[in-house]
């Protein structure tokens, strides 16, 4: 069945069951691999996409109810707390094995479009949906704290 | 033992692996690899110096690790150790994963195979990957010289430029076609510490651009022409079998191409991932169980439980520990349970391998890309040469990819093998597939008791250790088991660190049809709890210090002395801890490197406790790059924590009953101490730091737990104590 999406500015066609979850139209159909499969049921946001700038669970995410929600990926995020999260998330050297950090560099920018000085309570808040196997959370928690510096500055 | 092993994937003998290894490494001692002269006659890229380092025309330095990276830094290590002695500048180089190749990329420490484990990546290319930049830069430096007829003694490198002081200057672009041809020096001079650039300071990693966004660098992202997609419905008791299926409501999935039976199960082919999962959903499969393993954890911890009440294989005595503790003033006591635990890597398992009959390409990531081809090459009835392991960036592994009997790509090559049209296939595992699958932290019981004399000086140690074997009957027995004792399941206790006069283990290794694995730090994240537990309960019981009281034991063992004075130290140990909050202290060896971790917890009236801080000091030789030995710190012990806050894996009549993330519920930020890391200046080689931030913080806490409230924990989850909060 075929569904019309707007994705990352462009409008694209998928043919798929309207079943499918977004996060397997996107990787599979229109290959943009930068968002990553965890768990499948919402449960660690390695998934996260943005539907008119939300962040959403892209594996539990039917095709069918997107809609004309707008879908921005990790593939074409930009704007200011963007490129601050991913600027202070190379100086601190954050990522390990890097697979889950699509998901947290999305929940991160996002909370910075909200809260453009979040304390740690509101980066708990904000981030505990997204897990790091590796345990980089340290790093994601003074990450997030200077690229508010450096959007401010 | 009964490792469970799909039935075509014949688990290699430790005979037959030996002579296949042999095979493809003949003249290749063990312990010994070729002298970069030898190994130049394999270069086969344009530009290659040697199998380690290729330098284009543009100057572009790449760097081939032979060690897969799966988060742990270990690409940017190897980079860096060329880099320093080629004297590149920092933003011409790059590294990529080297073919599968065991006679030119073996890991130094394990004789014929290439592989990655044991925190050993950096250890053991130290010298490898550093004479391979010094080789490299002596050849620039002779073509340059013959170039602009001048001494080569006279020519200067630094950050990627060779310059003459006549004032002739040139890029390794310049020289690299000439000087790839050089003759390679054999011993090439090394540095001395004073003179590295980036070896001992922090330099940027060279994958984190990529991985802020969203490259396609992991084998989730690998995709090929024509490639179809597949899962596996794989028996839910170990050691089970498919007796008979019904694929028809599979087949009405739309996108299912085909349901095909294979030795690991039934495996689904679609065109796409989402039909792929869901024409397995629709499935129904009979499974024969009658050689299955269908005991439940609560049974196995029961019968584990009473072997520990029984003498079992002495693995070390000194003295006579039964008699020094029938004299002893006082006696402490503790019997100690962990649960199996799973990896769960945030990238489940992926491969994309193609098969055409007499080749293969496998596209995943490798972690003995040695045992990954024999198992291949078995499979599909090929030669071992003729299966290129494709190595790609994995998205975790924790020990997870380093399989001994590679069953992951094994499944991939009999699915390949079944499907024989020469089409590319990628294997999906989905998070239930890998938190059910098995090859899991072995469960343990122990046994311990411990005495001390009237001046509180630990004259005894008695401790049993009861659990599954991870290396029996596997290629790695022959290195791991001596006299039926896996050594991986008595390390941290039979090399005790602490001077204690009368010393006695003992083992009983239990057969589980439970397939089981090195998880994070291995034997260690069991008998570091017991032992760094066992520690603070003794200094409880002398009235003593629990520093003080380890310091007093660690006489003859001064890296562990510096690691725990400089933790001690930089917590404030001996001064009062801030309001309401408590500290617990812990070190460890492994891996010989040494790490002593503090942690502060604070507590509220309901039992509730959060881990607010943990101070962690490690000796890990030089620190190649000392930011991230912090990073490896930092998740080091954040997975410990984790799992030893609220994760095991249990079964019920052999089924797992955890399934994904909501009932193997990870650690999350909100858990996250603060953690300081602080690096024991050494001049000594470099040893590894994947794994041994992880032993000592489980212990740690638990002391710290003691320190507030007296109650001793000693099951792990903590969970599993009496008198913990939520």
């Amino acid at each position: 069945m075929r569904f019309d999406l707007t994705v990352n500015g462009s409008k694209r066609s998928v043919d798929v069951d309207p079943d499918t979850p977004l996060l397997w139209a996107l990787r599979d159909e229109l290959n943009l691999t930068g968002t990553k499969f965890g768990c499948g049921i919402a449960a660690c946001g390695s998934c996260t996409v943005y539907l008119d700038g939300e962040p959403t669970r892209s594996c539990q995410t039917m095709v069918e109810d997107v809609g004309e929600a707008k879908v921005t990926t990790i593939d074409a995020l930009s704007g200011k707390s963007a490129e601050a999260v991913q600027a202070a998330w190379r100086e601190l050297d954050v990522p390990q094995c890097g697979y889950c950090q699509s998901g947290q560099i999305m929940a991160a920018a996002a909370l910075l479009n909200e809260n453009t000085k979040p304390t740690d309570e509101d980066i708990n808040d904000a981030m505990d949906g997204n897990v790091c196997r590796c345990v980089s959370y340290h790093r994601i928690r003074k990450a997030i704290h200077r690229a508010a510096d450096m959007m401010e500055a | 033992m009964n490792v469970f092993v799909p039935d075509t994937v014949s688990k290699p003998s430790r005979r037959s692996f030996l002579i296949a290894a042999g095979g493809i490494t003949a003249g290749l001692m063990i312990g010994s690899t070729l002298s970069l002269g030898e190994a130049q006659a394999a270069k086969t890229a344009d530009g290659a110096f040697n199998p380690f380092v290729i330098i284009a025309p543009d100057s572009t330095v790449t760097v081939l690790s032979k060690h897969l990276d799966k988060g742990q830094g270990a690409a940017t290590g190897l980079a860096t150790l060329v880099a320093d002695e080629l004297d590149a500048a920092w933003d011409q180089v790059r590294v990529e994963f080297a073919p599968s190749n065991a006679k030119l990329y073996n890991n130094l420490q394990w004789g014929p195979y290439q592989g990655t484990g044991g925190s050993s990546a950096i250890a053991n290319s130290w010298e490898q990957y550093r004479s391979a930049g010094a080789a490299a830069k002596a050849m620039l430096v002779a073509a340059a010289a013959k170039a602009w007829s001048v001494p080569a003694g006279e020519i200067k490198v630094e950050m990627g430029k060779l310059s003459h002081a006549s004032g002739k200057s040139g890029t390794f672009g310049e020289f690299a076609a000439a000087a790839s041809a050089m003759p390679v020096p054999e011993k090439p001079a090394l540095k001395l510490p004073e003179q590295f650039v980036y070896i001992g300071k922090s330099f940027p990693r060279l994958d984190v651009k990529g991985k802020t966004e969203g490259a396609p660098i992991f084998a989730l992202d690998v995709k090929r022409d024509n490639m179809l997609v597949a899962t596996i419905a794989r028996s839910p008791k170990f050691g089970g079998t498919v007796k008979s299926f019904d694929a028809t409501e599979a087949k009405k999935v739309n996108g299912v191409v085909d349901v095909i039976q294979i030795p690991a199960g039934v495996a689904v082919v679609a065109k796409s991932t989402w039909p792929a999962l869901k024409g397995r959903e629709a499935l129904n499969v009979e499974w024969d169980f009658s050689k299955a393993e269908t005991r439940s954890s609560d049974q196995l911890f029961d019968e584990y439980r009473e072997l520990a009440g029984k003498p079992g294989k002495v693995f070390r005595s000194t003295g006579d520990a039964e008699a020094a503790l029938a004299k002893a003033d006082k006696v402490v006591e503790g019997d100690f349970e962990f649960p199996f635990l799973a990896h769960a890597p945030m990238e489940p398992h992926d491969v994309v391998i193609e098969f055409d009959g007499k080749k293969a390409d496998i596209w995943t990531g490798s972690q003995l890309q040695t045992v990954d081809q024999y198992v291949a090459s078995k499979t599909l009835g090929i030669e071992l040469p003729n299966v290129h392991v494709h190595t790609i960036w994995a998205g975790g592994s924790f020990g997870r990819r380093a399989i001994y009997d590679s069953h992951i790509v094994g499944e991939a090559a009999q699915l390949a093998k079944a499907w024989g049209k020469m089409q590319p296939l990628k294997i999906m595992w989905s998070r239930e597939d890998d938190i059910k699958g098995g090859y899991y932290r072995p469960m343990y019981v122990h046994r311990v008791k411990a005495g001390l004399d009237a001046d509180g000086n630990v004259i005894a140690w008695h401790h049993r250790i009861v659990g599954q074997s991870i290396l029996t009957g596997t290629p790695f027995e022959g290195a791991f088991v001596k006299d039926g004792i896996d050594h991986s399941s008595v390390e941290g206790v039979t090399n005790i660190a602490y001077d204690i006069p009368n010393m006695h283990g003992e083992l009983h290794s239990v057969k589980v049809g439970v397939p089981v694995l090195w998880w994070r730090a291995v034997g260690h994240t069991h008998t570091a709890f017991v032992v760094e537990t066992m520690i603070d309960d003794l200094a409880a019981a002398a009235g003593k210090d629990p520093v003080e009281f380890r310091l007093g034991l660690l006489k003859k063992k001064p890296r562990h002395t510096g690691a725990l004075k400089l933790a001690a130290e930089k917590a404030g140990w001996g001064k009062d801890a801030p309001k309401g909050r408590f500290r617990g202290v812990a070190v460890h060896e492994s891996f010989s490197s040494y790490v002593a971790e503090i942690a502060e917890i604070s507590t509220d009236e309901d039992g509730d406790y959060k881990v607010e801080k943990v101070v962690c000091a490690v000796d890990c030789g030089i620190a190649v790059n000392p930011d991230n030995v912090a990073a490896q710190m930092e998740g080091g012990l954040g997975y410990g924590l984790g799992h030893a806050i609220r994760n095991e894996i249990t079964l019920t009549d052999g089924e797992v009953d955890q399934a994904n993330f909501d009932t193997y519920e990870p650690m999350r930020l909100s858990d996250m101490p603060n953690v300081e890391t602080y690096i024991v200046p050494s001049t000594a080689a470099p040893t590894g730091v994947g794994e041994p931030g992880t032993p000592p913080v489980a212990p740690a806490v638990s002391n710290a737990i003691f320190a507030a409230t007296g109650t001793r924990w000693r099951r792990l989850p903590f969970t599993k104590n009496e008198g913990t909060g939520s």
